[in-house]
């Protein structure tokens, strides 16, 4: 199972816990998957916050909180922070957005944030993009996990960038990584498990599918598939078809 | 005592933003606090007094992805 910044979770399978139809269902899918880590966030509180502290401790899973909607530094660290007194852990799931239409990460203010908030103690999981060299930045700064989207949040696209991602878990055969966004379907969870990730961090496919409960149930099992498929080496593929029947023995009728 | 709280204006009698909290009725609430765009932990809160034209931001545990 994964282990992030020396904690060993039980599943790969990393849920957030926005846009479900109710809190009951939340819960459900919860335990019907068995994620190993519930992604939360910090909003002004306007009622609903401490009912919503209580449901999450139930789970009693490790919690992620985010900085979700961050567009600078400042946001960003204030917000970690606050999140780090609030849910009593040093884990941030560091966003830095730039673009609002794609929310991609702004990687340069992402690696400034990321080496402040190390310095101070956290345990920065940096969502990126799958550029090589910004993940470098990212490991140089201090993170030890890095968690490249698949697609934009919320696209339910898949793995945009196959190769991509594929590089970087080459580069770097050490480190934990996550793809965190752009799923939709359990086949696009287990491609990155296929593709020796670590984990997978999804909300929108499950929460928003029309049955969250029995979606979180395939994703789990899609993750699992795609864990023991890369664990078993899978064949290469090739352009020409290769018999699996065997020729030899075949009797001659025509 | 004129500040702005989670982004609205309010008339609040404070000093401390730990009294702030316990008028608006989150006195024992989990929730954490940001003054003028910068982290005010717990610990801080009753010795910090408010003045006017500050910007007290409050927030609490909330789902996400």
């Amino acid at each position: 199972m994964p282990v992030f910044y020396g904690t060993e979770v039980a599943s790969p399978l990393m849920l957030g816990t926005a846009q479900y139809p109710s809190p009951a269902i939340m819960a459900e899918a919860f335990r019907a998957s068995g994620a190993g880590i519930a992604t939360v966030s910090l909003r002004r509180e306007g009622g609903g916050g401490q009912d919503f502290y209580r449901l999450i401790r139930d789970l009693g899973i490790p919690v992620l909180p985010n900085t979700a909607g961050c567009h600078s530094v400042r946001e960003a660290v204030t917000t970690a922070q606050m999140a780090r007194e609030l849910f009593e852990t040093p884990w941030i799931k560091l966003e830095v957005i730039r673009d609002d239409d794609t929310l991609c990460p702004d990687v340069i203010a992402l690696v400034e944030a990321a080496r402040a908030l190390s310095g101070d103690g956290f345990q920065v999981f940096p969502y990126c993009t799958e550029d090589l060299s910004v993940c470098g930045r990212l490991l140089d700064a201090g993170c030890e996990v890095l968690m490249p989207w698949g697609a934009p949040i919320g696209s339910g696209r898949g793995l945009n960038n196959p190769y991509g991602l594929r590089s970087l878990r080459a580069h770097f055969p050490g480190i934990p990584l996550v793809v965190d966004a752009g799923i939709g379907l359990p086949s696009h969870a287990a491609q990155a498990m296929e593709l020796g990730y670590d984990a997978v961090l999804l909300n929108t496919a499950v929460a928003k599918a029309g049955d969250p409960v029995a979606m979180a149930r395939a994703m789990a099992s899609a993750i699992e598939a795609g864990k023991l498929a890369h664990g078993a080496n899978p064949i290469e593929a090739r352009d020409m078809a290769a018999p699996s029947t065997p020729l030899f023995g075949m009797a001659v009728l025509g | 005592m004129k500040i702005t709280l989670n982004g609205a204006p309010r008339d609040l009698t404070g000093p401390s933003v730990q009294d702030v909290l316990t008028e608006i009725g989150l006195g024992t609430a989990k929730v954490a606090t940001a003054l003028n765009g910068a982290f005010l932990p717990a610990a801080a809160r009753p010795e910090t007094t408010l003045s006017d034209g500050d910007a007290l931001e409050v927030v609490a545990p909330m789902q996400g992805g």
